[in-house]
């Protein structure tokens, strides 16, 4: 147990709102180990940017923990709790709001050393600004320029610059691909496959797109309003999924290959997401499901490996179908 | 479903024999403070019924300048057309006056956008918009135009139409939104459904409905549909034929399935190995260095060259002229043999 | 990873030198360079010394008034010629510099602070306090303007030996402020939602840091432009109440004063009338046009 690095039980938050409580995470068990990835996908609305900002100190949890290389992080004060937060760092979506474009790129990487001086190396906070800007595949010598003079991947190096700049042992990125353009996003993803071989990072890859996510991750947990109903590694999760939301998102996901046109598993969903603020009793996801049945509504299943899943799986019917074999 | 419609929008020119879009060299420049973005430069695209042209490319490749060219929709200035033929029928819409072009755009050819919310005025029902275009195109009632508003939210599949034809249009979910405006769009019959980015804004499982969708109208009603998007794995699966663009021109045509086991063009065949795939693990992605041009300082020679894997000396001198590789096969590389591996 | 030191920036290649610089060095550089800042700067000194040392530019008293010469044309050194009292039009204008430069720039000010801490404070801290502020500011802006300014004025000015500049510094300064609260409040509501200041307050900043990095450099702009505005309103403020016999009263002399009591004669005489205009006119719209500078300045992305 010692290599879990990170680690969430029973993390819930709750949003009070005009229309009552959004259920935005609700009971999230997770844990990720030095070096490895985990994705977490799911569609909009199932919790998984709150999960992102819970992650970072961003919200404060309503319930459960997050501990930290062991420690609870609500227990922690003062400098212990400083040194903790400084271990998880978080790349954003959107590259055009997430630098302050008022700053040089030199203050923006330089910030956190403004913030936490004891983190400076030795040989200068310029030094290890342009140092960054290396690591990440920029010109050190544009530490004077401002955002608005890069491209959108430039700019997403910034903020992985910024995110490294204190030296963390875990990332948490909150979609970052996913505002880039196709060429562009394969430059980011092989900058954070390499930055975490090189520095031994641990990321918690969060996305909407399964085929991303696949790529990077070692394991996969899928989220669906506010719950994780299906955790494994990568083999598990899309090979051998026994969630029947897995299922439908998988085979809903395009593939860049014309000739699996009409020989694919197609499950189509109807409906949309049902609102968090008032999720359905039992499963959640019992009223898109096609194998619901009555006892759904009422107990609600638990994300537990089970007769017909090797892995955890949140249905009571879970078995396992290959939606990715072609016909 | 074309009655007494045909005569009160009637179009003069218009040859039922002619192709049913044919966009010929056209050219589109954006003149700005900043100097002369080049948009669009040189584009030829035909559209027959009942297929399915997906326009591919990155954002400022002017694949949707070239759609809002085609309906008519650019804000003058600072767009400004500089070249080319939009022929609909033989009709050149870009010589016609601006009412008849007003009919062709209502009745003939239709778009659809990413953003379905802006694109719907928020303080009118959904069935008055619809019922509106009733009216005042085809000169119905009032009743018969919420009649036909209702059938309408009906084939685009929106469960309990009836009640719904009376919320506005923040009471619908995004995929429910993006059903709203497909039964606009179709309202008045096209032929032609111009789609910009429909689902790029959606979920995945709301994709593929709105996609199938599409396609299903598609078939019942013969139009011919240009979609375009960023995205190749939707394409995979809907298009017939592809338009790949890049730096307002398209540097490769071909029928889908030759295009993603055979792409011609250096571009096209870096993008589909720089993709993650679901159906692929373990590959280490393959990077397509730099950026794409700004459209104001366009390299000389092949725009793609400073980024091209396969570029040699004369690709930063000479742009490449456009092979026709294969009957229905084009594209614009010095290297077509090599990258093709022939 | 040899690939990912491949990307190569598409722009000119800007200054890069080796030393870091912030957003305060880069806007003087830009400044230096804008012809219209140093127009804009020229004209605010010059005002400036007409209101500090009024005598450098004229050697006439404005209080020198000879009926004789009513509405006389220009001679000697009253080179815009006499009004209907028989005073020194360029003199009367050239004091006038001092009451209504020092009225304007202190009601200004005053109000610029009240709305900066209202307004940041009101779209910082947001929940009741912002309740409770933007209520207190519809409460403000619901008040006649006028009448509030009337009774202000009256109050403040009890004093029969003052002057009434302080009075009416006052009253402008303490009804003035609301707009430019408003504009504070929503422009620091936006800016505080901005993912920068999230990434900020994960990086463990505290509330100086975000507001003072972040949050106010990326909504002063608006509040800026609102003050130059309010700049030429409190100077109109001014002569209106001046005319209205609550601004300034005595001896004073502003160009206010002078432009509301010739009014009725304009017609037969225009210098009087048009020469205070004109310098007011050109001291609001130096005003404006450097808070456009300076605040073009402070924004990268019109460099």
């Amino acid at each position: 147990m010692s290599d879990v690095v990170l680690e969430t039980r029973g993390l819930v938050k709750h949003f009070k709102t005009r229309a009552g409580a959004v259920r935005a995470v609700d009971g999230v068990d997770l844990q990720l180990r030095r070096g490895e990835t985990l994705g977490v996908v799911g569609e909009s609305g199932c919790g998984k940017s709150t999960l992102a900002k819970l992650l970072v100190g961003l919200e404060k949890p309503s319930g459960g923990e997050i501990r930290v290389r062991g420690d609870n992080m609500a227990r922690l004060r003062g400098s212990s709790l400083r040194r903790a937060r400084r271990n998880i760092q978080m790349v954003m979506q959107d590259p055009y709001t997430s630098l302050n474009p008022r700053m040089t790129v030199g203050d923006i990487i330089g910030e956190p050393y403004d913030i936490h001086p004891d983190a400076v190396p030795q040989h200068g906070k310029q030094r290890a600004v342009q140092e960054l800007l290396d690591l990440v595949g920029l010109n050190p010598d544009h530490i004077n320029r401002y955002p608005h003079q890069f491209s959108g991947g430039q700019r997403q190096r910034i903020g992985i610059a910024r995110a490294l700049a204190l030296r963390p042992e875990i990332i948490v990125c909150d979609e970052p691909v996913s505002a880039l353009d196709v060429s562009i996003q394969a430059q980011v993803i092989n900058l954070l496959e390499g930055l975490q071989r090189r520095l031994g990072l641990s990321y918690v890859f969060i996305a909407h797109d399964l085929s991303v996510v696949r790529h990077i991750s070692d394991r996969v947990a899928v989220m669906y309003l506010g719950k994780i109903v299906e955790y494994g590694n990568q083999v598990a999760i899309y090979d051998q999924p026994t969630h029947p939301y897995t299922q439908a998102l998988l085979s809903a996901v395009p593939v860049p290959d014309p000739r699996l046109r009409g020989r694919r598993d197609h499950i189509m969903l109807s409906g949309d997401v049902p609102s968090p603020a008032d999720p359905p009793s039992g499963c959640r996801f019992r009223t898109r499901c096609w194998k619901a049945q009555p006892g759904c509504a009422e107990h609600e299943p638990l994300l537990q490996i089970r007769e017909r899943s090797p892995h955890p799986s949140a249905c009571h019917f879970a078995e396992i179908r290959d939606v990715m074999r072609r016909f | 479903m074309t009655d007494i419609t045909a005569q009160m929008d009637a179009v003069p020119g218009i040859d039922p024999r002619a192709p049913l879009l044919d966009v010929r060299d056209l050219r589109v420049e954006f003149r700005t403070r900043e100097g002369v973005a080049r948009a669009v430069n040189g584009v030829t695209l035909r559209l027959h019924p009942g297929e399915t042209l997906a326009v591919l490319g990155e954002s400022g490749c002017g694949k949707s300048v070239t759609a809002q060219a085609i309906m008519g929709i650019l804000d003058t200035p600072p767009a400004h057309v500089t070249g080319g033929q939009v022929l609909y029928r033989g009709v050149d819409l870009l010589r016609l006056p601006e009412n008849d072009r007003r009919k062709v755009r209502a009745n003939r050819i239709a778009m659809i956008f990413q953003d379905a919310l802006s694109a719907l005025n928020p303080v009118y029902t959904v069935g008055f918009q619809l019922g509106e275009l009733f009216r005042v195109h085809r000169g119905m009632s009032r009743g018969d135009a919420k009649r036909r508003a209702v059938e309408l939210l009906d084939q685009v599949r929106i469960p309990d139409a009836k009640r719904r034809v009376n919320d506005y249009p923040h009471e619908f979910s995004g995929g429910m939104r993006q059903r709203v405006m497909i039964a606009m769009a179709l309202a008045l019959d096209p032929e032609v459904l111009i789609a910009d980015e429909p689902t790029t804004a959606l979920d995945v499982t709301v994709q593929a409905q709105i996609m199938g969708l599409l396609a299903e109208l598609q078939r019942e009603r013969n139009m011919g549909l240009m979609l375009i998007t960023h995205d190749m794995g939707v394409v995979a699966d809907v298009a017939d034929r592809i338009a790949v663009m890049y730096a307002g021109q398209v540097v490769e045509e071909a029928p889908v399935y030759d295009i993603y086991a055979r792409p011609a063009h250096a571009y096209t065949k870096a993008l589909l190995e720089s993709i993650p795939r679901l159906d692929l693990k373990g590959r280490q992605l393959n990077v397509i260095r730099g950026l794409p041009p700004a459209l104001t300082d366009i390299p000389r020679g092949c725009a793609f060259h400073p980024r091209c894997a396969y570029a040699r000396e004369i690709c930063g001198i000479e742009p490449p002229p456009a092979y026709q590789i294969a009957p229905q096969r084009i594209a614009s590389c010095h290297f077509v043999r090599e990258v093709l591996g022939v | 990873m040899s690939d990912l030191n491949a990307v190569t920036t598409a722009e000119a290649p800007a200054t890069d030198a080796g030393k870091p610089r912030g957003l305060a060095g880069d806007a003087w550089l830009d400044l230096r360079s804008r012809k219209v800042f140093w127009i804009a700067a020229a004209l605010v000194v010059v005002v400036l010394l007409m209101a500090a040392w009024p005598s450098l530019f004229t050697s006439a008293d404005p209080g020198d008034c000879l009926l004789a010469r009513k509405n006389a044309g220009a001679s000697g050194g009253a080179i815009f010629g006499y009004d209907f009292q028989g005073c020194d039009v360029y003199a009367k204008t050239v004091y006038g510099a001092r009451d209504s430069v020092v009225v304007a720039i202190a009601a200004t000010l005053i109000a610029g602070v009240i709305g900066l801490f209202v307004g940041l404070a009101a779209g910082y801290a947001g929940g009741w306090i912002d309740a409770l502020l933007s209520r207190f500011i519809d409460v403000m802006l619901g008040v006649p303007f006028l009448l509030g300014a009337i009774v202000l004025a009256k109050r403040l000015s009890s004093d029969p030996e003052s002057n009434g500049v302080v009075a009416v510094i006052l009253t402008l300064g303490v009804l003035g402020w609301t707009a430019a609260a408003r504009v504070m409040r929503s422009a620091v509501i936006s800016a505080k939602n901005q993912d920068y200041v999230a990434a900020a307050r994960m990086l463990g900043a505290g509330p100086g840091r975000l507001m003072f990095r972040h949050i106010l450099p990326n909504s002063i702009s608006p509040f800026i432009v609102v003050l130059t505005i309010l700049l030429g309103v409190n100077i109109a403020g001014e002569a209106t109440l001046s005319y209205l016999g609550v601004g300034l009263k005595g001896d004073a002399v502003s160009w206010g004063l002078a432009i509301a009591e010739t009014g009725p004669y304009a017609r037969t005489a225009a210098a009087p009338l048009v020469w205070p205009s004109v310098f007011l006119a050109a001291t609001v719209l130096a005003f404006i046009m450097l808070g456009d500078a300076v605040r073009d300045a402070f924004d990268p992305k019109l460099r």
